[in-house]
């Protein structure tokens, strides 16, 4: 290894660092607020380091990782998002006496899985990466372990995701019986040769097992549940970071083959596609529970995503990156809410519970609104132009059918956003006992609002970023 | 620069509003009221200073343009010709209504629903002065939320449907607009390598008939539910009748008009084949509105719902005057554009005004309010005229102009429209009747109109006098953009179908 490898490396190794600082400090020390500071810390070196990895970019480390301004990209918005979840959990798990240090720990390592996704070239490092991920979630979702939801949830992500892990495992074996290589750029070029039934056998089986990570339709019956019982600040981390690199890599894999020589891949994806923006709107319709509508919003905003990605090309690029930094502000955002609402006495999910939210608590109320909004997709939020981007990529691509479903499904799904809207401007029934607002998740939120406001108003700062990054100058 | 300035003063207004609304709601007020007048000067600057005359490079005063998102061929471009103007206007006037008729009536969250108020406002300024399709989209989504909050928050008994009904219906339009817009956009560009938003750049934009017609819907789709156009029109009863008054004048008397705005700006000039292929069916959902919009008013009890229908049918001879397509009908639309909005608007604040006092909107528990509050009865009276074209008040001119010019390009429609002044006079001379003739309730007293809302009043008879005996100084106001607009892209096509245009549009009117 080359030490040019180990410097285009350092926020990798910086990041692998830091939940073993977290463990060892508390070997000497328990203390949430230490804990805390050193997963802060850790983040915010490994952040400041991309800058200096940047310049030895792109770098392929190894056959297993490739450390290009993709991948350094994906892993800012991955580190940004875990720190929001950290500035949001410390409060949230101050209220709960559980044991608190070691949960940084296991944030910290799904934080490492997921920038080892997005940079990865290599079958290897692309199934380390994950598994990292998953199973430090598991041990996330059941980190409040005296609820019995909480323990329901986690069984279920355990259990989906390992059948899913062996979907995708099969997938890579086929997939290398026939090309007799797992590096991408292998890939790419035995792609070339053309279609066999290997490979779309292969391809198959881990588009299903991405399809679990991804909470995609037909294979998302897991979500719902696991959102609800998990944490909210867990559900927040589920929701983006790991969905988030599990597209990034998406994209990654899936360019290398081209589609066109797989038309019925394409179909089917188109086909997940539109199932997933519906069945995510409808079914959205009829939760009464917001951490459940939270979650089959995020089914349909996957839906969304691989309309832009199906329409392939620099456009397509393009409009995943931005939806996906904006996607991630508004899901942080309003899992966010849920965390700082939550009170000692367990969290507020019920829709009779924002009853009038903003006559209590008008800043939360406010910014849960253009949460949703965003996630709706209305202007002065990043979602707006997020979704002008979407629909801009597939109409160029001319997939006039996609694009249709996509605005008559965000149709839909803007009843149940503006449901949620409607019970916090109503009036409120009774005293309902919100918790204090907890400092940490409070700036958070915060900060979360003004990158809310300022992607929607503001864009063209991240779209000139995402565009070096795919044009590279 | 001017018209940045009025948006960004309504915006500045608004939250600054909303800040002082949590220490006091009289200087929430106060800052709004401010706010919306220093813009209507501004208007009236602009307007006063402008040379309304048809020149090469288009009629637009006062263009601002700067890049917003150049990477996607976005500008911040405004820009302002003499129908821009006459609209913007009319917003600010109704502005300045609604804050005044808000003032006893909204006590709660006064603040916000300021914020509210000015952000609606500074949506519908923008849509009429936004030069750029995705600017024009963004502001056009921008009224909805501040809208539908007037509604959800401050609204009548069922103002959670009502609300959520008006955000659904027209967001399923907006979006299907947008899809248009993108759609003109590629074809922009790859015909020319060009890729911009520009209203300017994408007027002419060279496309096959047929796609010029798909397009030409998805415009359709999002223009015609506000407008709105028969068969989707069924958010606005429900959304007119829930909203508190002030939210009441903004819809019926501002954000309807962006619809129709929509039509003559952007469907017309972008797809002048279409629209001449489309304009019988146009002219036929003008015609079903004004006499399916009159019948349904007639038929209402409830005070809100009568006037609220009767938009619908006024709006008809909009969209009827739009697609006759020659000065005349076209100048007859904007007329009654401001007319409708004016006369309209302050039926709604009667409206308001006698629920405030009464408690209720049915006309069966009113009667004979005429002895106790005369003065509130003859405005009433009066914009009940108005509305329902007497001679020598504003509607009428629009009216007769529609219909005179429409009997240019299709004689039956002409025919068919004019039985909507017979269906208008009934309706709304038996909303007078029910409502200030005939026996008094038991025990009905209310308080006759109060020294804000008799000013409010006579300010816009005034108005409505004027347009009535005088029209002429905006008919040359709007006769230059209209023209403008004619001979851009649409004129070529369209005036070999319908009639040759008339040199100057005045004569007619007097």
């Amino acid at each position: 290894m080359a030490p040019d490898d180990l410097r285009a490396l350092l926020p990798f190794m910086i990041l692998a660092a830091s939940p073993v600082a977290v463990i060892l400090a508390i070997a000497f020390y328990r203390g949430h607020a230490l804990s805390f500071i050193i997963s802060i810390a850790g983040l915010l070196i490994s952040f400041g380091s991309l800058f200096y990895s940047f310049r030895y970019a792109p770098r392929a480390v190894t056959p297993l990782l490739i450390i290009d301004r993709y991948s350094l990209f994906f892993t800012g918005l991955i580190l940004l998002a875990t720190l929001a979840v950290s500035l949001i959990s410390f409060g949230y798990l101050e209220n709960r006496s559980y044991r608190r240090g070691e949960y940084y720990a296991l944030l910290l390592s799904a934080a490492l899985g997921a920038s080892t996704l997005v940079a990865s070239s290599h079958f290897a490092s692309f199934f380390l990466g994950l598994e990292i991920l998953s199973l430090s979630l598991y041990a996330m979702v059941a980190y409040t372990r005296g609820s019995r939801f909480s323990l329901e949830a986690a069984f279920k992500y355990l259990v989906l995701a390992s059948v899913s892990s062996a979907f995708l495992l099969f997938g890579m074996a086929l997939i290398y019986s026939y090309a007799g290589t797992m590096e991408l750029a292998g890939l790419a070029l035995v792609s070339r040769a053309g279609p066999s039934v290997f490979a779309t056998a292969g391809l198959a089986m881990m588009l299903v097992g991405i399809g679990f990570k991804l909470a995609l339709a037909p294979f998302h019956m897991w979500t719902p549940d696991v959102y609800e019982g998990a944490p909210a600040p867990v559900s927040a981390f589920v929701a983006t970071v790991s969905k988030g690199a599990v597209f990034a890599l998406l994209v990654r894999y899936f360019s290398a083959f081209s589609l066109h020589d797989y038309p019925y891949l394409f179909w089917v994806l188109a086909g997940i596609s539109i199932l997933s923006m519906l069945i995510g709107n409808l079914l959205a319709l009829l939760q009464n529970n917001v951490k459940r509508i939270l979650a089959y919003s995020s089914i349909s905003q996957l839906g969304y995503l691989l309309v832009a990605f199906l329409a392939s090309g620099p456009q397509s690029f393009a409009a995943v990156s931005y939806y996906l930094a904006s996607y991630f502000v508004a899901m942080l955002g309003s899992f966010g809410i849920v965390a700082v609402l939550a009170g000692p006495r367990g969290e507020l999910v019920n829709l009779e519970d924002y009853q009038g939210l903003v006559w209590n608590r008008p800043w939360l109320a406010g910014i849960f609104t253009g949460m949703l909004l965003s996630l709706a997709g209305l202007p002065l939020t990043a979602g707006f132009i997020a979704k002008f981007y979407i629909v801009s990529a597939g109409v160029q691509a001319g997939q006039w059918a996609l694009v249709l479903v996509l605005a008559a499904s965000s149709v839909i799904g803007l009843f149940y956003y503006v449901r949620v809207i409607a019970a916090m401007y109503s009036k409120r029934l009774e005293a309902v006992p919100y918790g204090e607002v907890p400092v940490g998740g409070g700036i958070a939120v915060a900060v979360l609002t003004v990158a809310l406001l300022w992607l929607g108003i503001w864009p063209s700062t991240l779209i000139g970023i995402i565009q070096r990054m795919i044009y590279g100058n | 620069m001017t018209l940045g300035l009025i948006i960004l003063i309504l915006i500045a207004g608004g939250v600054l509003a909303w800040a002082l609304g949590r220490v006091n709601e009289v200087l929430a007020r106060a800052v709004s009221l401010l706010a919306i007048f220093v813009d209507l000067i501004l208007t009236i600057s602009l307007l006063a200073g402008g040379e309304f005359r048809i020149s090469g490079g288009g009629a637009f005063v006062d263009q601002l343009k700067m890049p917003w998102i150049p990477q996607l061929g976005i500008s911040l471009h405004f820009g302002a010709d003499g129908l821009s103007l006459l609209l913007l206007l009319l917003t600010m006037l109704l502005g300045i209504v609604s804050v005044l008729v808000s003032w006893r009536e909204i006590t709660e969250r006064v603040g916000f629903f300021h914020f509210n108020l000015l952000l609606v406002l500074a949506g519908i300024a923008g849509v009429f002065t936004a030069l750029d399709l995705f600017l024009f989209y963004f502001f056009w989504e921008l009224m909805l939320i501040p809208m539908y909050f007037l509604i959800a928050v401050w609204g009548h008994e069922k103002r959670v449907y009502a609300s959520i009904k008006f955000f659904i219906f027209t967001q399923a339009g907006g979006l299907l607009m947008l899809l248009s817009i993108l759609g003109l956009f590629y074809l922009h560009g790859q015909d020319t390598g060009v890729y911009t938003f520009d209203y300017f750049s994408l007027v002419g934009t060279r496309m096959p008939y047929a796609v010029s017609f798909w397009l030409m819907l998805g415009f359709l789709a999002g223009f015609l539910v506000k407008v709105p156009a028969v068969p989707v029109h069924s958010w606005l009863p429900d959304a007119h009748t829930e909203a508190p008054t002030a939210g009441s004048v903004v819809l019926a008397g501002l954000l309807l008009k962006t619809g129709a705005y929509g039509l003559i700006r952007f469907v017309v000039p972008f797809f002048p084949d279409a629209s001449a292929a489309f304009a019988p069916v146009g002219m036929a959902l003008g015609v079903a509105g004004i006499i399916y919009g009159a019948v349904l008013a007639f038929g209402q009890t409830d005070m809100k719902r009568l006037i609220a229908n009767s938009s619908i049918s006024h709006m008809g001879f909009v969209i009827l005057g739009i697609y006759a397509w020659n000065t005349l009908a076209l100048q007859g639309a904007v007329i009654q554009m401001l007319c409708h909005g004016i006369s309209t608007g302050m039926l709604f604040v009667i409206a308001g005004a006698l629920q405030d006092r009464l408690h209720t909107r049915e006309m069966a528990r009113m009667g004979g309010l005429w002895d106790a509050a005369p003065a509130l009865s003859g405005v009433a009276l009066f914009f009940a005229m108005a509305s329902l074209g007497l001679p020598g008040l504003g509607n009428f001119v629009a009216e007769f102009l529609v219909l005179m010019g429409t009997f240019r390009s299709d004689m039956v429609y002409s025919v068919l429209a004019s039985t909507g002044f017979v269906l208008s006079t009934i309706y709304s001379l038996s909303f007078v009747s029910r409502v200030f003739h005939g026996r008094r309730p038991e025990g009905l007293a209310l308080a006759d109109l109060s020294p804000r809302e008799g000013a409010v009043s006579l300010v816009m008879i005034a108005l409505i006098l004027w347009i009535g005996l005088y029209p002429q100084p905006i008919l040359r106001v709007s006769g230059a953009a209209l023209k403008e607009i004619e001979l851009g892209a649409a004129g070529r096509q369209m005036a070999e179908t319908a009639v040759p245009l008339l040199p100057e549009a005045s004569n007619g009117a007097r």
